[in-house]
């Protein structure tokens, strides 16, 4: 680690003895980064930053509100109207929430496209996966919190699906919630772990970190670092960009929480919980939805719970199903063609979940289920065998100063071993 | 990579996963309610301080009869253009229970602006018994908790009429053509000349019920204007703050490219 220069004597004093600064330095400043990053590496930052607000706005609610069946729906409505700027901090919550799957989804896509998984940041990508995991229980659990219609039957919906568990199941369910139905208890242990869980989202956010200075940035070509002229420093060529990138990110998320609060969320959750009247329709927040589909469309419980739960599960092999060693989807021509069919395969699986379980809905949510795991099961192992990737560029910087793809750049997979 | 193809995907990622959120909401069957020009809708949109006043008096003489609303205290009502004596007359024109007393005991009291609207029940088996079972719901997030909104609470109470020929009646319930399941135990709350406006305006039922679905959103959010007037504020500040990014990032990246 090079040892920066502080001119400070204070802060040469810590860091003699705290070398706390210089890793800041190191990791945040001089950190070498690949000079040809798009604006689809914004989004990692982004989610870190989504995942700070979601911690203060929480922190700050959490100290407005009461975990209990008979006052929680009140404590809400007391921090929407007499809490100093409450109504501001829930909605920042609230739409926060959504935000946050954003990034993190168009994240994973960007990873996806450009191979980012591949070697050697296969665990990056799997503490990537487990950080989508713990955000997918957070949410779920604040969304109990407000004690609404769909608070309680949402959380009665998807506990339940633990009964499909043969033998144990109907234990397992009577386990999470603390009795025979979902009450008093579940919400406490409900707010107690939505509080927790988002501290060990950060720790694992930390491990993403580290995993990722190990080896750097993947970048749009998918082709590796070959030396300082592929580089620039983290600071301030990648810290502009990003503060860049968050203004714009928070325009569409400043235009929810001023104009549209309530529109990702559902009526029903305004009606205060009651386990004697169940809605029409039960509807989890909107990124559930894909996940929510693929349940639905197995006719069989066990296995529509365990369809779902394999829809990430696979995520975590991902890295040893698509053996091919070119990562970037830029240089797969058919690769690039299924990859674009998942993305309207989540989207229409985004859709279906949002409508009712029946008729011509279940067929299509049958197919689209199919094609995704399709693609990560079938789809990316033959093509790691039979596809034939365009020639890579010799490097980074020879791409960017305009060489890329010359009649001097070698066959890829010649090149680019994983 | 563009800018703007960024945003535009961002902006249909929402928007995609949105359109599966939609049709949901939409519970029972879909009946294309009434869509009215709030004065509140839009960006920029307001409370109509005039017709929130005259709802109001609708909710006191006609609603309050079987419905409460628990979240509006009387202080409030200056958001509405009430000055503080006015909202301490109108408190105080109500009995508020309070207690117990230092003998234990619990007494009645006029109305402070500290207190909220009474209720008309003291709880919810005495509210069924004087409805014919049916539980008049809370009236303060009653804009926000239907699918519908605004539109949804106007609809149902000018959606009243004789059930078309076919249709078999539950016994107690009325015909409303925006409810859904068109049965609702409510009776028809409002007719002509039903209350006698102070400011003169004639109460006809769209009259009415317009002022009092004002009145109504105003109560599910009475900070609803300051969040808009904040929002516009946040919004051109962020627009500015990009700018001021964007062409430090293009300043500083200059050697780069």
């Amino acid at each position: 680690m090079s040892t920066a220069n502080f001119s400070n004597p204070v802060v040469r004093w810590i860091d003699h003895r705290l070398p706390i600064f210089s890793f800041l330095h190191h990791e945040a400043h001089e950190y070498p980064t690949p000079k040809n990053l798009s604006y689809w590496w914004n989004f990692g930052s982004l989610a870190g930053i989504m995942l700070v607000i979601m911690l203060v706005t929480g922190i700050t609610l959490a100290m407005h509100y009461t975990p209990h069946v008979d006052y929680a729906f009140d404590s809400v409505e007391r921090i929407m109207r007499d809490v100093n700027s409450g109504w501001l901090i829930r909605y920042i919550h609230m739409n926060g929430a959504s935000f946050f799957f954003i990034a993190v989804y168009i994240h994973i896509f960007r990873g996806l496209y450009y191979g980012s998984y591949k070697a050697p940041r296969e665990l990056l990508w799997m503490l990537g996966v487990v950080i989508m995991l713990l955000m997918m229980a957070t949410a779920f659990m604040g969304y109990v919190l407000p004690w609404g219609q769909m608070s309680f039957w949402g959380a009665t919906v998807i506990t339940n699906l633990f009964s499909a568990i043969p033998v144990v199941g109907d234990s397992i369910v009577t386990w999470l919630w603390g009795g025979f139905s979902v009450d008093n208890p579940t919400l406490n242990r409900f707010f107690a772990l939505h509080y927790l869980l988002p501290f060990v989202i950060f720790a694992v956010v930390v491990l993403h970190i580290v995993a990722l200075h190990r080896f750097g940035s993947n970048n749009p070509l998918g082709i590796d670092v070959k030396g300082p002229q592929d580089t620039i420093p983290f600071h301030p060529y990648y810290t502009i960009k990003d503060m860049f990138g968050l203004a714009v990110f928070l325009i569409p998320f400043c235009g929810f929480v001023f104009f549209a609060p309530n529109f990702l969320g559902h009526p029903d959750n305004y009606i205060p919980a009651n386990p004697l009247v169940t809605p029409a329709y039960i509807v989890p927040e909107w990124y559930f939805l894909p996940f929510y589909a693929i349940l639905r469309a197995v006719p069989d419980k066990l296995l529509g719970v365990l369809a779902m739960f394999g829809a990430i599960a696979v995520l975590f092999i991902l890295p040893w199903l698509d053996r091919s060693p070119v990562r970037s989807g830029k240089f797969r021509p058919v690769f690039k063609i299924f990859f674009w069919l998942l993305f309207l395969d989540c989207i229409l699986l985004t859709w279906l979940g949002g409508k009712p379980a029946e008729g011509v809905y279940v067929i299509a949510a049958r197919f689209a289920t199919a094609y995704y795991f399709f693609y990560f099961l079938i789809a990316l192992p033959l093509l790691s065998i039979f596809e034939t990737p365009k020639p890579l560029p010799k490097s980074i910087s020879e791409s960017v100063l305009g060489g890329a793809g010359g009649p001097a750049a070698a066959p890829a997979a010649a090149k680019e071993k994983a | 990579m563009g800018i703007k193809s960024l945003i535009a995907a961002t902006a249909t990622v929402a928007v995609l996963a949105l359109g599966g959120t939609q049709p949901a909401n939409a519970a029972g069957e879909a009946v294309a309610l009434p869509k009215q020009d709030w004065s509140f809708n839009g960006i920029f949109g307001t409370v109509d301080r005039a017709a929130a006043q005259r709802g109001l008096q609708v909710y006191r003489e006609v609603c309050a009869t079987c419905h409460s609303l628990d979240y509006i205290a009387f202080r409030n009502l200056t958001d509405l253009g009430y000055s503080e004596d006015e909202v301490k007359a109108i408190a105080a024109e109500y009995e508020v229970q309070d207690g117990p007393n230092d003998e234990g005991e619990m007494f009645t009291r006029p109305g402070t602006p500290a207190d909220r609207f009474p209720a008309p029940f003291p709880n919810e088996k005495a509210a069924r018994a004087s409805n014919g079972g049916a539980y008049p719901p809370d009236l303060s997030l009653i804009v926000d908790a239907r699918a519908g909104f605004e539109d949804y609470v106007y609809g149902v109470l000018i959606g009243y009429e004789e059930a078309p020929a076919g249709v078999t009646m539950m016994a107690g319930m009325n015909y409303n053509k925006y409810f859904p399941g068109h049965q609702i135990a409510m009776a028809q709350p409002l007719y002509e000349d039903g209350v006698t406006y102070a400011d003169g305006t004639k109460a006809s039922i769209d009259q009415m019920a317009k002022d009092v679905t004002t009145f109504l959103a105003w109560a599910a959010e009475p900070n609803m204007e300051t969040r808009k007037r904040t929002g516009i504020a946040v919004i051109l500040f962020l627009i500015v703050l990009s700018g001021l990014f964007y062409a430090s990032k293009r300043k500083i990246w200059a050697d780069v490219h």
